[in-house]
């Protein structure tokens, strides 16, 4: 993000007509070349499959490329259940994606502990990781996920350069 | 009482504590030092040849008012030859309850006892390994005794388990005088291959697996624990999450198990719909199998063709019950509704389809080279160790035993169909693979006969105790508004008592052990996953082999993690 700091550190008109553009280009290419890593546990995971099979097809949004390399991707889907014995890995595999990176919570387990609410489920993943989009459905359906999809993407588009300069460094619910 | 029953209290009379044949299911009760004893002798001709381990699971008996003991550990056998089940209840005291292993007897015990360890804290004296297995390794307490709380959250700070203990050591190969090296290496648990959720620790030498320690638990949702806070019919959607991706098999299962508890018959109509879903569940489990299993080999293409027809069962399951996955809908006493037309036709279209596209599957792996050498002769399990291992489903039948449930114990008018159980002798990976393709078509035709003869009448019993009286009596009536009251208020009152039902779920034979104290809430529902015995086979079937056919063995097993874990 070397180009970035160099232009919020400068004024005037045209470093500013400048950085928006670098702004907004930045943004149209990362929006439409999503990367998911589909962190699938669980039944959420079998229609995630379905999401990128044939009738739903995800490549028209651009995001077809599935990585199971968390180096290798910009957007961590959490597909499923997210156990205790589970989370601490959901943990290490966001920390080891790089900047920029979202996070969609596919399902209502991911993104709230769903109807398991008892001893061994993480009541919602965001206690571990932080969350951009929340995709209710038990499990959603593919269009539904596309509709969390195009709601992710117009979030990137909004965002300055700057929000990813700052790693977020998440921490367990427990030890705040 | 049966010959076997009097035989055992002939023959064992100090240990005997009580028997039992109620439902047709012959039980014994023993106290903890007949366990051993008894259970060999049943293994031997003369004791009734029970060579099957079928199950194994706990009951804590705080509620329901034991005398003498608290805990219990109940078995099920099953003699293969003529079909006879046999369930035997150990007796344990409340503080310090221990049981001599069976691991050495069955291979499948090893797993089953860890998890009885884990739920309930009942040690089993000679286990070569007695861990948790499903909760983490930090956790405290036992989480299916009664006096848990169900919401009870223990975090894990620090981490997966190292394994390295169960893994022995590495380094310098001993066996060639340090010549080669020994490598730990970790699959999993998010790792394309292991589909989320399993972990399997391997020590390699070059890439060959010299030895494999598999963990799970990642996806343990509590299912057991958590069944016992609501009413009988509210377990239904959690059996849909079990395996998810034939949730109509469990659904049937649940309910048929508690049918048989409670002693109530459903309508034919309702047992011919029940087949129909259930085997369209089943084709699209083994669907999911190949498609996911062949992408793991790189076959690509297999899983568009497989997934393309998979969209259209999910098309004609949801204009039935309005889910796709995960169906809830089959009920105690029957199913939710009738089926409409436009099902049936979509089932009929989907039927048609499915010979093409299973044809087109094939017809890429069939005789393909590259397909055919990474399976054939890979990840054997011979016929003779299969059933102590407690494999079942089609990876039992790829081993040539042709043991299914629908034919063996028809339940849901199975028996009423004409339908072939495909079996290999191979046992290895094509095998299992080739055994799924075939029960595709086995299952259409089914389908296809339930849609010829599909009889009219009810889809619901008309048992009060079960089923809500129809909405226009509940507006008119007291009686009929009380009823319904009663029956969403207080749930099912399932009559005290306990039972075994099996049924033929798609990876094997997928039981319910029902535990009923007589009040609307179940006491104790225990699974028996068809997964979980066969997951504890993967280090005698990749022991020796390339890392590459672990993956091949592993998707041609068709773990399923909400099975698995529960």
């Amino acid at each position: 993000m070397g180009v970035n700091s160099y232009f919020a550190n400068r004024q005037g008109f045209f470093a500013t007509k400048l950085s928006t553009l670098v702004n907004g280009v930045t943004n149209w290419g990362r929006e439409n070349s999503l990367w998911p890593y589909p962190f699938g546990t669980a039944c959420c995971g079998i229609e995630f499959m379905g999401v990128v099979s044939n009738v739903h097809d995800i490549s028209r949004f651009g995001a077809e490329l599935v990585r199971f390399s968390p180096k290798q991707a910009d957007l961590l889907v959490v597909a499923g259940t997210i156990t205790h014995k589970m989370a601490p890995v959901l943990q290490r595999v966001y920390d080891q994606m790089l900047e920029p990176k979202w996070v969609i919570a596919f399902g209502v387990c991911a993104a709230s502990g769903g109807f398991y609410d008892n001893y061994s489920v993480v009541q919602g993943i965001d206690r571990v990781i932080p969350v951009d989009v929340y995709l209710p459905g038990c499990p959603p359906r593919p269009e539904a996920f596309f509709e969390a999809l195009t709601m992710l993407q117009k979030k990137i588009r909004d965002e300055k350069l700057d929000a990813h300069e700052f790693a977020r460094v998440p921490q367990m619910a427990h030890e705040r | 009482m049966s010959a076997i029953l009097d035989a055992i209290r002939a023959k064992f009379p100090a240990h005997v504590m009580a028997v039992h044949d109620r439902l047709g299911q012959e039980t014994v009760t023993v106290g903890a030092d007949g366990l051993r004893p008894l259970v060999e002798w049943l293994r031997t001709p003369e004791g009734g040849s029970y060579e099957f381990l079928v199950d194994l699971a706990g009951v804590d008996g705080m509620n329901l008012g034991w005398k003498t003991h608290r805990f219990e550990v109940v078995y099920h056998f099953r003699n293969m030859e003529n079909g006879r089940r046999l369930r035997v209840r150990a007796a344990l005291p409340a503080v310090d309850p221990h049981l001599p292993t069976v691991s050495d007897l069955w291979r499948c015990a090893n797993w089953f006892e860890r998890e009885v360890w884990d739920m309930f804290g009942v040690r089993f004296d000679g286990h070569p390994n007695l861990k948790r297995i499903l909760t983490h390794h930090r956790f405290v307490g036992h989480a299916l005794r009664k006096d848990y709380f169900v919401k009870d959250q223990q975090w894990l700070d620090d981490g997966a388990e190292s394994l390295m203990d169960e893994l022995g050591d590495y380094g310098e190969n001993p066996d060639d005088g340090g010549f080669s090296e020994l490598v730990p290496v970790n699959i999993g648990p998010a790792h394309p291959a292991t589909h989320g959720t399993l972990r399997i620790l391997a020590k390699l030498d070059g890439e060959t697996i010299v030895k494999a320690v598999q963990e799970i638990g990642y996806l343990h949702r509590a299912f057991e624990k958590h069944s016992e806070v609501g009413t009988w019919t509210q377990v239904i959607p959690y059996t849909d999450r079990l395996n998810y991706c034939s949730a109509m098999l469990n659904n049937v299962a649940y309910c048929a198990g508690v049918e048989r508890l409670l002693g109530i018959d459903v309508p034919e109509r309702c047992q011919a719909i029940r087949v129909i879903v259930g085997e369209m569940s089943r084709i699209i489990d083994h669907l999911v199998c190949i498609g996911a299993a062949l992408v793991d080999l790189g076959a690509l293409t297999n899983f568009w063709y497989a997934f393309a027809i998979r969209e259209k069962a999910y098309v004609a399951l949801e204009g039935l019950c309005g889910a796709r996955l995960t169906s809830s809908y089959v009920r105690i006493g029957g199913v939710s509704d009738d089926l409409n037309p436009a099902f049936i036709e979509q089932v009929r279209d989907f039927c048609r389809e499915l010979p093409k596209a299973v044809d087109d599957i094939l017809g890429l792996v069939k005789k393909n080279r590259i397909f055919l050498d990474r399976v054939v002769g890979v990840g054997i399990m011979p016929r003779d160790e299969a059933l102590s291992w407690g494999f079942t489903g089609p990876c039992l039948r790829a081993s040539g035993i042709g043991y299914d449930i629908r034919k063996a114990e028809p339940y849901s008018g199975y028996d009423r169909y004409d339908f072939s159980v495909p079996t290999r002798t191979e046992g290895d990976t094509a095998a299992r693979f080739f055994v799924r393709f075939d029960e595709m078509i086995e299952s259409m035709r089914i389908i296809e006969q339930a849609l010829d003869k599909l009889p009219s009448g009810p889809v619901f019993s008309t048992d009060r105790r079960v089923v809500p009286p129809a909405k226009t009596d509940v507006y008119k009536n007291i009686e009929a508004l009380m009823n319904h009251f009663v029956l969403v208020y207080d749930g099912i009152k399932v009559p005290k008592g306990e039972s075994y039902m099996a049924t033929e779920g798609a990876n094997g034979e997928l039981g319910f052990y029902l535990v009923s104290d007589g009040s609307g809430r179940p006491y104790r529902v225990r699974v028996r996953p068809p997964c979980f015995p066969i997951f504890g086979a993967l280090p005698r079937l990749v022991e020796g082999s390339m890392v590459a056919d672990a993956v091949a063995v592993l998707g041609s097993l068709n773990i399923i993690a909400g099975e698995l874990d529960r």
